[in-house]
């Protein structure tokens, strides 16, 4: 055979994957989509860190906050008021203003400094302040004029929202930090080796199904392809045609799947600013997949067609007259379908006790273990599947007609669950790590939410009564209360540092245990783990280095955390107590408490502390904190779970789909000799509820063993997070469900007695 | 003459633009084989579709032992095909993935006979139409002529009172179809059921008692008085 | 081959003289053996005896062919009767059945009322064998078959020209 001959069996065979009429042109548009989705999540997944990087670049250039840098005023400073606050949970990211001199810099994406009373906004916010929602947010700015819009390469995402005000009040005391330029300051944090590993095998786990997918969906049609493939036996062609006939048709399926994803990416770019994930948005341009892994991909995804297509027909023998089975059916051996999933264990076994530094080895031998393990679960489960049906037997008739098909072709089955086997033993064995060493990322603040829900610190602010009255009268705040605040040092200017607080007596009973008090009232706060010693009669100085000795009628009391969780020694002083004294400059804190019926209580806080002072934060108290980064790929993997197992779900829906119509007389058949549709519909439901069972037993086991390993690995209590496995199988027959349903309307639709009718 | 076990009168039925059934009407006493010929796109699968309520003609009344098949429920026509009718086709009516044995038992367990009486039933039908040998065999891999054998079984396991016949013999040859022909017609007169015959071959017609043409969709009634 | 009652039916269509019948006939059925003159006057003196004919008009001249010749109503009656008698079942009865076909378009007559009579003959006699088959032993099912096999032969023909009937007629009345 020359080489001209096989070019024209290969273009024949992609000539063959799109003509053939309507059924060619389904199969064919199937095939493409099927594969397109999964390129595009392929090509999506190497765009990832691409598009963390670039917003990460924008955020780097656009930093201004410096550690122990001092810089010394001059033309070319400015100051700059960090104050990142949240609106409706979403966070905001404020930042005021004040040139120094002329030469000040401007913050990326501004083309001039806003002067006092103005305010530069991000697209989002100033969406948000158009919004019926703007007049909720706009008091923060207290009244300033947007004067323009923040430029994108001055925003980390196309939703975020953000500000620069100009206000002339700020000064370095005032918590305004100095810079001569934005950006160049300290990289954020990176990601440790332990994460480092977890977004590895987390690729794997999304990655692993994604591959599996595309497998079957270039196998769609197979049935078919294989019975044109035995007319083009009859008329002459020999084995090695025919093999090179399926590889040209399974190519330029492919190709045409690889088109297909590649325009699902360019679409799906467009959308991506229209979706905040995690408080992240990222711009179109962001989605840019490296060149290198977008060839690979090209090239990667036909070349598998063209492998699958080809492993298909070593199984089945191509003959004139049709095709046959091999007649002796694949012995199912089971120790090299063993091995795969026993290396990849004893590959993660011995990696006990990660640590911060690891590096090197560990590195690619955890991800390889966990691919090894989850690839196990692909060729462990045939076997399984044949095991555990083979001897099935009796049930009722849909029952025995499910159970009959499976068994007659358990590989099909087989095949068609991997991918959900696979999804759903790394996401056990991932969430089952996460759960086990979700105490290590996640810390209890030690805020008492029940006391008080907000928490503002107000620098330089006496009239606290004006404060309090203030913030009480915003709408939904049940309760306000608030100490001022001075340090003190015992004993001389440079003694150990005490705080004093000025409260009525409901106020001080946030800090210490007070059994009576009165106005006029002196308590020494005492904490038993605070080493500070405030000896009854001590001598305060306070900062403007006035002195007076303690009161001998101050009473010891026992001091107790504040809502804000901080304990510590301190004086406090009722406002008769306090007004005998000099203090020094004066601060406040105030706790409110909020109606939980008033979802927006928090954000008219945040007006009424605007409207006292621009620059004041407001604190939301919350009983734990959760490592944000842990969070996110928390979240991430169980999005990308879900959206894995839709895939699967979709191409064993098309499966059962194309199942149905091949086997359009028969059910016409069985409905005209008087079978009962919903016999025929749990036929179907059982038939793809066996498998996905059987692989969702495997993918428990496997995901166990996974999880297991992990968490070893990191030298976290083994214990099985059933919540997890719960939601695994949960995903697993909600596909099944679905499955089923969505094909109900095809089955019903075939069953018409017009299915009878073969002219 | 005593009343008739099938009656069909006025039967108009169109598959879109082409009228498949146009006025037919017949008549089946109980225990007779009618053969209902025509040629090709003639009609007459439509006119037994709708005979075993299968299809609903878009006019006309087909009344088996009394019952107007055309306004009943379509669980009722399913009750009824699955329990008074027994039905052979000319291929592809074998459940691939059961065995013939299961396939003769279909009928009898979709009417709620536990399994292994159906089976017990199922497999003196395959002895009665001389094919035990394939009992435990699915339908792939048994011969053209028997698997029609098992159909014609499966199709008398249930006992129905009528048995609905469309070109059994169709993809046989004629030594395989004379066979078929002759257990079909023999098993259906000891067990008292009618059978209409749908074909196109006048040497399977004349198994026959009396025969019906469909041309054009209509019905040519030349019952010779005599 | 009943060459009187094909006469008949040609003359049913209009009256004919001797000649033009002839011509007719050997048009329609004569084929390689057209039918001889002798034949055709004895064949009308006989039908003229039986009253199934009647001379219509004698034209002034000699020769043979002065008389025209018309049907009666008994030679309709009987015309329409050998139409719709069936034919007893036999090999090679095509011939005659040609001719019914083409006499029954010619006389417009139902063709497909007479093919489907004939069927119906033909599945009675089909029907007699099968039962005799099934009795007998294996010679008498091989005679059986060679005959229901010929049988089967001339139904298929039946069928074909019943599925032709419309360009026949088309061509019979051109």
């Amino acid at each position: 055979m020359t080489g001209r001959g096989a070019l024209a069996d290969l273009a024949m065979g992609a000539r063959m994957a799109v003509t053939g009429g309507r059924e060619g042109w389904t199969r064919a548009l199937l095939t493409a989509v099927g594969v397109g989705i999964g390129v595009a999540m392929l090509l999506l997944a190497t765009a990832v860190p691409g598009a963390l990087d670039a917003r990460q670049a924008r955020g780097d250039a656009r930093d201004d906050l410096r550690f122990g840098e001092q810089v010394a005023a001059g033309p070319g400073t400015l100051l700059v008021h960090a104050l990142d606050a949240e609106f409706r949970g979403r966070p905001v990211r404020g930042r005021l203003l004040r040139p120094e001199g002329p030469a000040a810099p401007v913050p990326p994406g501004l083309t001039a400094l806003p002067a006092p009373g103005e305010v530069v906004v991000s697209p989002a916010l100033r969406r948000l302040l158009d919004s019926p929602d703007g007049p909720l947010f706009a008091p923060r700015l207290g009244g300033a004029r947007v004067t323009g819009t923040i430029a994108d390469e001055g925003l980390a995402g196309p939703n975020e929202l953000a500000y620069y005000q100009g206000d002339d009040r700020l000064s370095d005391t005032s918590g305004a930090t100095r810079l001569d330029r934005f950006g160049g300051g300290l990289p954020g944090e990176g990601l440790g080796p332990v994460l480092m590993l977890l977004v590895a095998v987390i690729f794997v786990v999304l990655l692993l199904p994604i591959a599996v997918f595309l497998g079957s969906a270039v196998r769609y049609g197979g049935e078919r392809r294989d019975r044109r493939l035995a007319a083009l036996r009859l008329v002459g062609a020999d084995t090695t045609m025919v093999r090179r006939i399926a590889a040209g048709e399974a190519a330029a399926g492919a190709l045409l799947g690889v088109v297909v994803g590649i325009g699902f990416l360019l679409a799906g770019r467009q959308l991506v600013p229209l979706v905040t994930l995690y408080d992240i948005s990222v711009y179109a341009d962001d989605i840019q997949p490296p060149t290198a892994l977008l060839l690979a991909v090209v090239l990667a995804v036909p070349a598998l067609a063209v492998l699958v297509a080809m492993l298909a027909l070593r199984a089945v023998v191509v003959e004139p007259l049709g095709v046959a089975r091999r007649s002796t059916p694949v012995r199912r051996r089971l120790w090299w379908r063993l091995l795969l999933p026993a290396v990849g264990l004893a590959m993660l076994l011995p990696v006990a006790g990660l640590r911060e530094g690891d590096g090197g080895v560990t590195r690619w031998v955890v991800p390889a273990g966990a691919v090894l393990l989850l690839i196990g679960t692909v060729t462990v489960l045939p076997w399984l599947t044949d095991l555990l049906v083979r001897r099935l037997r009796g049930g009722p008739v849909s029952w025995q007609l499910a159970v009959r098909r499976v068994q007659l072709d358990s590989a099909t089955s087989a095949r068609l669950v991997n991918g959900i086997a696979v999804a759903v033993a790394g996401t056990i064995g991932l969430q089952m790590l996460f759960a086990g060493i979700a105490g290590d990322f996640t810390t209890a603040s030690g805020q008492d939410t029940s006391r008080a829900q907000v928490q503002v610190q107000f620098l330089n602010q006496p009239d606290l009564a004006r404060v309090l009255r203030q913030l009480g009268g915003a709408d939904g705040v049940t309760a306000a209360t608030g100490t001022l605040i001075s340090v003190a040092t015992i004993g001389s200017p440079d003694g150990p540092p005490v705080e004093i607080r000025v409260g009525d007596c409901a106020a001080l009973a946030e800090f210490a245990r007070l059994d009576r008090c009165a106005d006029g009232d002196t308590f020494l706060a005492s904490d038993p783990n605070d080493p500070t010693v405030i000896p009854a009669d001590a001598m305060l100085v306070v900062r403007d280095n006035s002195r007076w000795r303690l009161p001998t009628a101050a009473r010891a009391a026992q001091a107790r955390p504040d809502p804000a969780g901080w304990m510590q020694n301190g004086v406090l002083l009722t406002p008769a107590a306090a007004a005998t004294r000099t203090l020094g400059p004066l601060h406040s804190t105030v706790y409110l408490k909020l109606d939980p019926a008033k979802p927006d209580a928090v954000e008219h806080v945040r007006n009424a502390v605007a409207a006292i002072d621009l620059a004041t934060p407001v604190s939301v108290l919350s009983s734990t904190i959760e490592s944000p980064r842990f969070a996110d790929i928390r979240r991430g993997l169980a999005i990308g779970t879900v959206v894995t197992l839709l895939l699967i779900a979709t191409s064993m829906l098309v499966g059962t789909l194309e199942q149905l119509r091949e086997r359009r007389r028969l059910l016409a058949m069985l409905v005209a000799v008087g079978t009962r549709r919903s016999t025929l519909g749990w036929s179907v439901l059982w038939q793809t509820a066996l498998p996905v069972g059987v692989g969702l037993v495997l993918a428990v086991g496997f995901g166990l063993g996974l999880g297991a390993a992990l968490l070893r690995m990191v030298q976290a209590p083994v214990t099985v997070a059933w919540p997890v496995v719960g939601f695994a199988v949960g995903l697993g027959a909600l596909a099944v469900l679905a499955i089923s349903g969505l094909s109900l309307p095809l089955l019903w639709r075939l069953t018409r007695a017009d299915g009878l009718r073969t002219e | 003459m005593s009343a008739p076990l099938l009656v069909a009168e006025g039967l108009h039925r169109s598959f879109g633009e082409t009228a498949a059934l146009v006025d037919a009407a017949l008549r089946i006493d109980e225990g007779e084989v009618v053969a209902v010929l025509g040629s090709s796109g003639s009609g007459k699968s439509t006119l037994l579709h709708c005979l075993a309520g299968i299809v609903r003609p878009d006019r006309g009344r087909v009344v088996f032992d009394g019952q107007d098949l055309v306004t009943m429920s379509d669980a009722r026509r399913s009750a009824l095909r699955r329990e008074a009718f027994g039905f052979v086709f000319q291929f592809g009516q074998l459940v691939p993935e059961l065995t013939c044995l299961e396939n003769v038992a279909l009928p009898l367990r979709l009417a709620r006979v536990p399994r292994r009486e159906a089976e017990q039933r199922a497999g003196q039908w395959l002895e009665r139409l001389e094919v035990t040998d394939v009992a435990g065999k699915r339908p792939g891999e048994v011969s053209g002529g028997q698997g029609q054998r098992v159909a014609v079984a499966r199709a008398l396991v249930t006992r129905p009172r009528v048995i609905f016949a469309d070109e059994p013999t169709g993809a046989l040859d004629s030594l395989n179809g004379e066979r078929v022909m002759r257990l079909l017609t023999e098993a259906a007169r000891d067990s008292g059921a009618a059978v209409v015959l749908v074909t196109h071959e006048a040497r399977v017609a004349a198994y026959s008692d009396r025969e019906i043409v469909v041309r054009d969709g209509r019905t040519r009634n030349l019952e010779v008085a005599a | 081959m009943s060459i009187g009652q094909t006469f008949l039916g040609l003359l049913e269509a209009t009256p004919r003289h001797g000649y033009d019948i002839k011509r007719r006939y050997d048009e329609h059925f004569g084929h390689s053996r057209p039918v001889a003159y002798g034949q055709v006057y004895a064949t009308l003196s006989r039908l003229l005896r039986g009253g199934l004919v009647e001379v219509e008009a004698v034209e002034p001249g000699e020769g043979p062919d002065r008389k025209r010749y018309a049907i009666t109503e008994a030679g309709v009656a009987d015309v329409a009767q050998w139409l719709a008698r069936p034919e007893q079942p036999e090999p090679y009865l095509q011939s005659i059945l040609y001719t019914k076909v083409v006499l029954a378009l010619l006389t417009g007559r139902e063709a497909a009322e007479l093919l489907d009579v004939q069927r119906a003959e033909h599945l009675r006699l089909m029907r007699e064998l099968t039962r005799r088959k099934r009795g007998g032993d294996l010679a008498e099912q091989l005679i059986c078959d060679h005959a229901l096999f010929h049988l089967e032969a001339d139904l298929r023909w039946l069928e074909l020209t019943t599925a032709r009937l419309d360009d026949l007629a088309a061509r019979v009345r051109a």
